[in-house]
């Protein structure tokens, strides 16, 4: 057996704090989220950076489904919708007042996945991607149809949110609102991957046989993992909708769903500031296209099939590894 | 005391019966091994051990417990752990990591506690991280806690498979070809730490194509032959047992028999 004595000298408390993605990274987020109204020009900006942070919110809940657990959905617009009719539907025909209305929207589609996931996460691989599009798919037809309660194709208006008695307008109040939730999103998820039931969750992706030998219940951190990823979706769905005061059945497309999950590969799988990163790059990178009018979709195409060929694993893990640290 | 006790196991795929009619014992604290040709059963019956495969008929008692047709996650929480012939590593993860991760029946948290990282999972934590480092050092990998797995050599992986399956503290260790693909050195490396290991009084079943290795550490030998119990006993009495030379070497020609003696003694 090789000598114990080669343990390394442990750097000084408050640097290894700050090296730690947890305490450090968010830190640096923190910072980030503070300082950047420095930089933003105007309300148009805000309203991009508001739309980054919510967007970052369901890439992380994704990816600590699709990078974290290896189970892959392409049906997360619609729980992201579905999060924005429920509780604009519960405000305004139920009249539930909206701090209550959007937990409620978040518990209901929580339900929802978690009812829906139990049948579902029993297929692996392509027939999984199968399942969850077909559930993205059915919510939308269902939005779009059911038109009594959301108004159908042309959509329906959303009250706005009210917190503490006031409501919130304006770009500032909400960008500080959502950066908040972004910076402690980001937070609750490295702890839970730094957890034993993030390990499960990673355990499950790397050898499902080996994780059941240590008594993992593999089906339970599935689901589990799904739910939380689709009430995250139905939060930022929520307030989006709350922000924009309207929703149409666009959200809950297929084709949105494909954006979230590029999101999550172009920032990098099982690095939840890659998901930061990815949502960051593909909300700003389309209104910075919009000058070249109409070749914005194919430098738009070009720019993403040359991210993946040069950092195939995404562009957090890519840059991380190339820094000599490790993914997180 | 019988620990574990396997009766009229089988378990056929298709029409190919892989495993059929298997009465086994494995006792408290015992050194036991499973040996037979390619193809004999063994991994088959490993798995259903473990709970990987359901048995198509038979019982699997741990202690008078019946454990056959429960899910896997059944049998670790029951005290029986693993490792795999193909390794099984988590390669997304650090070698501590790993080994961790075999800390998760001893460390149960609710969903909200894993996400704001309440104290008790942070103490829970402190305590796993120090049972894997030392579990890694009692395998030899002191020093490597960082590494991730992909970026170790077949021979640590090996032993890091071990001392996964150690972190789960099982009462019934299952070993599945662990000296296999090492060399020489690395092998005697296993066989060093698997006797360590049985001398602590864990309950050891291996599955191992290493006579040498097999013949030194067993208390107690099965031979397997087409799925069903060819013999059993000490390693003297099977070594000696006619059916179990020409099992292994199709004909009982005398040069072939003065091999395998050689190479059982």
């Amino acid at each position: 057996m090789p000598a114990a004595a080669t343990v390394s000298e442990a750097p000084a408390p408050a640097r290894a704090w700050l090296a730690r993605p947890r305490s450090g990274g968010t830190l640096l987020l923190a910072a980030l989220v503070a300082l950047a109204p420095l930089a933003l020009p105007n309300n148009y900006a805000y309203e991009i950076a508001i739309q980054v942070a919510l967007n970052a919110v369901v890439c992380i809940g994704l990816n600590l489904l699709i990078g974290y657990a290896g189970q892959i959905s392409l049906g997360h617009a619609g729980f992201f919708a579905l999060g924005g009719y429920a509780s604009a539907i519960l405000a305004s025909r139920y009249g539930v007042p909206v701090w209550l209305s959007l937990p409620g929207a978040c518990a209901v589609v929580g339900l929802l996945a978690w009812l829906l996931g139990r049948p579902t996460l029993r297929l692996k691989g392509h027939p999984l991607a199968m399942a969850t599009l077909g559930l993205g798919v059915i919510i939308s037809i269902a939005i779009t149809t059911e038109d009594r309660w959301t108004g159908g194709p042309d959509g329906m208006q959303v009250p706005p949110l009210v917190l503490f008695g006031l409501a919130v307008q304006g770009e500032q109040v909400w960008y500080w609102i959502t950066g908040a939730l972004l910076v402690a999103t980001v937070w609750l998820a490295l702890n839970l991957i730094d957890s034993p039931n993030g390990r499960a969750l990673r355990a499950l992706h790397g050898s499902e046989v080996a994780a059941q030998t240590l008594g993992i219940d593999c089906a339970r951190f599935k689901l589990q993992v799904f739910t939380l990823s689709a009430m995250l979706a139905a939060l930022a769905g929520a307030l989006t909708a709350h922000y924009a005061g309207f929703i149409t059945p666009a959200k809950a497309t297929f084709l949105h769903s494909v954006e979230l999950v590029i999101m999550v590969v172009f920032g990098g799988m099982a690095s939840v500031f890659g998901a930061v990163v990815g949502a960051a790059v593909m909300t700003v990178l389309p209104q910075l296209l919009t000058a070249l009018k109409d070749y914005e979709m194919m430098v738009f195409g070009a720019v993403l099939v040359a991210t993946m060929v040069l950092f195939p694993q995404g562009l957090v893990p890519t840059l991380a590894r190339w820094w000599g640290g490790r993914p997180q | 005391m019988t620990l574990l006790a396997v009766q009229g196991l089988s378990k056929s795929f298709g029409g190919l019966k892989a495993i059929d009619g298997v009465d086994l014992r494995f006792e408290q604290g015992s050194v036991h091994s499973i040996i037979g040709p390619n193809g004999a059963g063994k991994t088959s019956l490993i798995n259903m051990l473990s709970g990987i495969y359901r048995p198509s008929a038979g019982s699997i008692a741990l202690e008078g417990r019946e454990l056959a047709g429960q899910p896997a996650h059944r049998f670790a929480a029951a005290g029986i752990a693993r490792t795999f012939q193909n390794l099984q590593v988590f390669f997304n993860m650090t070698a501590l990591e790993n080994v961790m991760t075999g800390r998760h029946l001893r460390e149960r948290h609710s969903l909200a506690a894993a996400l704001l990282r309440t104290p008790a999972l942070q103490r829970g934590e402190a305590e796993s991280r120090r049972c894997a480092r030392e579990l890694l050092r009692l395998v030899g990998l002191c020093g490597q806690e960082d590494t991730r797995a992909d970026a170790m050599p077949y021979g640590a992986l090996k032993r890091l498979e071990i001392a996964r399956a150690l972190a789960t503290e099982p009462r019934l260790l299952l070993l599945d070809e662990p000296a296999a693909g090492l060399n020489a050195t690395e092998a005697r490396e296993i066989d060093t730490l698997i006797q360590r290991l049985a001398q602590g009084g864990t309950t050891i079943v291996l599955v191992e194509h290493n006579m040498a290795l097999v013949m030194e550490v067993s208390d107690h030998i099965v031979v397997l032959d087409h799925g069903r119990k060819l013999t059993e006993g000490t390693p003297e009495e099977v070594s000696s047992h006619p059916g179990v030379i020409e099992a292994y070497l199709g004909a009982a020609e005398p040069a072939l028999q003065d091999q395998a003696e050689a190479a059982h003694a």
